[in-house]
């Protein structure tokens, strides 16, 4: 317990330090996780030989991140970008592959060594280039999403990988070592046990498929039809860490499958977010595991740090800096070529080339795969995963590269402008009772994009039929205000059904986003001033003008003229809303409006004044409270020029 | 309710019998003392369409189908409405705004008004003889309301000169009320039952004057 309570606590310390640090010199947070490990690793040696358990501990971190990438990916838009996909993803891993086989060729390596260094070699971190992207805003302009295409690709391609490897094993190392027992599943996550389990072991071939396309069914279908009822039931039990564990289990348990059955994890929750994509749940999804995905990632980047072999580096260090670069020099041409060849601009280009050069994560996982398979000899294979890591060390400073280099040197091009669209003049709506739906359905129909919160999963349910999409969540949760994109958003209008929340909500968001404006449902004048106090944009008595309108019809009913009745209601809604404005002076937070003497006093004051006003119209043509129309004095004309 | 007798004679004079729509423009009826009781006047004559405007829309927001549906089931259009900077009150404006649409009022398409009567009945503060070139308002009202007639022009409407109360504010109190009630009315059943001499009207400055002479009798 101390010794796990100690690394944790350096793992943590350290990333508390170095992550803030390296953000502040404007290095992205993954270069401050990879040197915090780097410095708690090989430089003072305070972790060791532990950072490979904890490393495919960590991997689930990228498991976690394809889930919610997915969740990001309807259907319909990873539809859309099926070309990209298959062809420029496609072909980044056969060129980048063919590539690096003809070098190591010909630095005289034999054939099937090669080639798995070729496909070690063609995968980019995932991990890195997202989390990147996403920090610095970059993931929704055209070289992000052709970046992502590639990553997604080789995410997918890994699979056929792990069923290749085993196929180029060396005749001289087979029956090498006892590492040979380790087989495929537990490198990939659960090493701690020693028996694989799995559903496919000695099955023949056809039912082998058969399970695996099952997996996946299972998976899409009961992500779909399944995943809905479950959360809205225990949605309904208001408990919130019942639903995190739902949603940690659900993930977890999609992984689990997929390792039963020898298939990528990270592609089996990556499906199911995409599945879940279009659910209700999604945004609460999301703010729930989206912390653990955090610092999982965080976790796995210092293990990538802490696991840098210096001692080899020093020992051969022209050998494996000119590899890392020439890996990176490859990949890099490899890139450019494509993102020329599939029509994007030299930005967007650039970016896919200096951000997507690097080797990744998954590599480490092939590495260590071909190591237990003798695909490769140990001591190449501890080289090789220097060359790894170092490329992923570097490649914060390709970003630094791309910011300097080409953003700067590049004038803001339209078609950036054009990738920010969907992101603006959103407006984020908590609650969608009667109030929030109306206010919903006017922007909506004005073609403004909402995004709708409500915690009661009931409502959501009944709304979905009648054609309105909104997402279940407790809106007063920074965490979920933040997955619903509150960064991005215009405004944010509270239309709770209860007061303290209301402005707790408002406190919160003025302190943290002081940009948004925010529009709130007001309970009554006592409600209306705390919220101005808590800094709300507009504040709206939620009865006030729904009252005034009964008013205004029952005086029509009763026979005043229709644009008497317009006149007089505007006339007295300025003279209430003045006095709103007047009476806030004397209002004090602490006193109850009750027992409030000189308020009351006001009150009663402007309450004459309305009355004398409305009198005054009855007695005089020419009146204060109604500035339209009147006649000119009976014998004006009288006085007119000649 | 259906009074047998008065229905038969309705359709045996059916062709003859034209439909007046009345569009009433005045922002603060109840303290009227000219337009309430001739609107009163209008609104018991059979046949008439009388429509208060600023009741009907208070807010400004004008059904332009609506409107456009009444002017095509009317054959006389008459603006009633007190003279306000030598023009309409404000409704009147933004209905013709709104409802005299190309390819409705004008344009190649646009003849669902074509050969109807337009004219104004209004009342003015100033004297009679403050609207002449000698007067301080230095133009008679016909000169004034030209974009009207004009209006009624590009839409092929035949234009009436206007009826017209001066000196309104104090037409009460003068007792002169009355006479133009009575005159209204008699305008209005000689313009729905065919009996005005339109070609003479049209030469004139307004319709009050010679109104006696104007009027055939059947």
């Amino acid at each position: 317990m101390g010794g796990l309570l100690f690394q944790a606590f350096i793992y943590l310390c350290a990333a508390v330090i170095a992550v803030p640090i390296a953000k502040r010199l404007g290095l992205g947070s993954v270069l401050g996780y990879l040197l915090a490990g780097i410095f708690i690793g090989p430089v003072i040696g305070l972790v060791g030989s532990e950072t490979q358990t904890i490393q495919h501990f960590a991997e689930f971190g990228v498991v976690m991140m394809l889930f919610l990438v997915g969740l990001e990916l309807q259907p319909g838009m990873l539809w859309e970008m099926r070309n990209r996909l298959i062809g420029l993803g496609g072909l980044q891993v056969a060129l980048t592959t063919a590539l690096i086989t003809a070098a190591a060729l010909m630095m005289g390596l034999y054939w099937s060594v090669a080639l798995t260094i070729g496909l070690i070699f063609s995968l980019s971190s995932t991990a890195i280039v997202l989390q990147t992207l996403n920090e610095k805003g970059l993931s929704k302009t055209e070289g992000g999403r052709a970046g992502f295409s590639v990553l997604l690709f080789q995410d997918i391609a890994v699979i056929p990988m792990l069923a290749l490897i085993p196929l180029l094993a060396l005749p001289e190392l087979v029956g090498g070592g006892g590492d040979s027992l380790v087989t495929a599943a537990e490198s990939h996550g659960d090493a701690g046990h020693h028996h694989k389990m799995s559903l496919v072991d000695g099955l023949p071939g056809w039912a082998h498929a058969l399970v695996v396309l099952g997996a996946i069914a299972s998976v899409l279908l009961g992500g779909h039809f399944l995943s809905r009822p479950m959360f809205r039931f225990i949605a309904e039990s208001r408990l919130r860490e019942i639903f995190t564990a739902s949603a940690l289990m659900l993930v977890i348990g999609i992984a689990l499958l997929m390792t039963l059955v020898d298939l990528s994890p990270a592609l089996g929750t990556f499906l199911a977010g995409v599945v879940l994509a279009n659910s209700e749940f999604r945004h609460e999804l999301e703010s729930d595991i989206e912390p653990f995905k955090g610092l999982l990632l965080g976790l796995f980047f210092i293990t990538v740090g802490a696991g840098i072999d210096f001692n080899i580096l020093f020992n051969d260090a022209f050998t494996i800096l000119s590899l890392t670069v020439g890996v990176i020099v490859i990949k890099g041409l490899v890139l450019y070529g494509l993102a020329r060849a599939f029509r994007l601009t030299t930005t967007d280009g650039w970016l896919v080339t200096l951000g997507l050069a690097q080797a990744g994560e998954f590599g480490f996982v092939l590495l260590s795969f071909s190591l237990q398979n003798q695909v490769l000899p140990a001591e190449l294979a501890s080289t090789l995963s220097l060359v790894v890591a170092l490329s992923m060390l570097l490649t914060p400073v390709l970003f630094i590269l791309y910011d300097k280099l080409i953003l700067n040197r590049q004038p803001e091009s339209d078609e950036r402008q054009a990738d920010n669209i969907d992101e603006t003049g959103s407006v984020i709506i908590a609650g969608n009772g009667r109030f929030g739906q109306i206010v919903n359905r006017l922007l909506v129909a004005s073609g403004i994009q909402t995004t709708v919160l409500d915690h009661q999963a009931d409502i959501i349910n009944m709304l979905s039929k009648v054609g309105v999409k909104s997402y279940y969540g407790d809106a007063s949760r920074p965490e979920l205000l933040h997955a619903a994109g509150i960064e991005s958003a215009k405004a944010v209008v509270i239309a709770i059904d209860d007061r303290s929340r209301t402005l707790e909500m408002v406190e919160h968001i003025r302190r943290h986003y002081p940009e948004v404006k925010i529009l709130a449902r007001a309970f009554d004048v006592n409600h209306l001033y705390l919220l101005n106090k808590a800094g709300v944009d507009i504040a709206v008595r939620e009865l006030f003008d729904s009252s005034l309108e009964l008013g205004k019809a029952t005086l029509k009913a009763v026979g005043v003229h229709p644009f008497k009745v317009e006149k007089m209601s505007t006339a007295f809604r300025k003279h209430d809303e003045s006095g709103m404005n007047t009476l806030y002076e004397l209002w004090d937070e602490n006193t109850e409006m009750a027992s409030n003497k000189a308020y009351l006093a006001r009150a009663r004051e402007l309450g004459e004044t309305l009355k004398e006003m409305m009198e005054t119209d009855r007695m005089q043509l020419h009146d204060r409270s109604e500035r339209g129309w009147t006649p000119p004095p009976k014998h004006y004309t009288k006085d007119m020029g000649e | 309710m259906s009074d047998p007798e008065k229905d038969e004679k309705r359709s045996m004079t059916q062709k003859a019998v034209k439909r007046i729509l009345i569009l009433l423009a005045h922002p603060s009826l109840e303290r009227s003392e000219v337009n309430r009781p001739l609107a009163e006047a209008a609104a018991a004559i059979e046949g008439i369409t009388l429509i208060d405007l600023y009741a009907e829309y208070p807010d400004f927001q004008i059904d332009i189908d609506r409107e456009q549906q009444r002017l095509l089931e009317h054959d006389v259009i008459i603006f009633q409405h007190p003279l306000y900077w030598y023009s309409t009150p404000a409704i009147l404006k933004e209905w013709q705004d709104l409802v005299l649409e190309h390819d409705f009022a004008y344009g190649s398409k646009g003849t669902a008004l074509h050969g109807k009567l337009f004219l104004n009945a209004l009342s003015a503060g100033g004297a009679e003889a403050a609207y002449r070139a000698e007067g301080y308002n230095h133009f008679t009202i016909r000169e004034l309301l030209q974009p009207m007639e004009q209006m009624a022009s590009l839409c092929g409407m035949r234009y009436l000169p206007p009826f017209a109360l001066f000196g309104a504010r104090t037409a009460v109190d003068e007792g002169r009320i009355g006479h133009h009630i009575d005159a209204w009315i008699a305008l209005l059943e000689a313009l729905r039952d065919q009996k005005l001499d339109i070609e003479t009207a049209q030469k004139l400055a307004g319709l009050n004057s010679d109104l006696n002479r104007l009027i055939k009798e059947a």
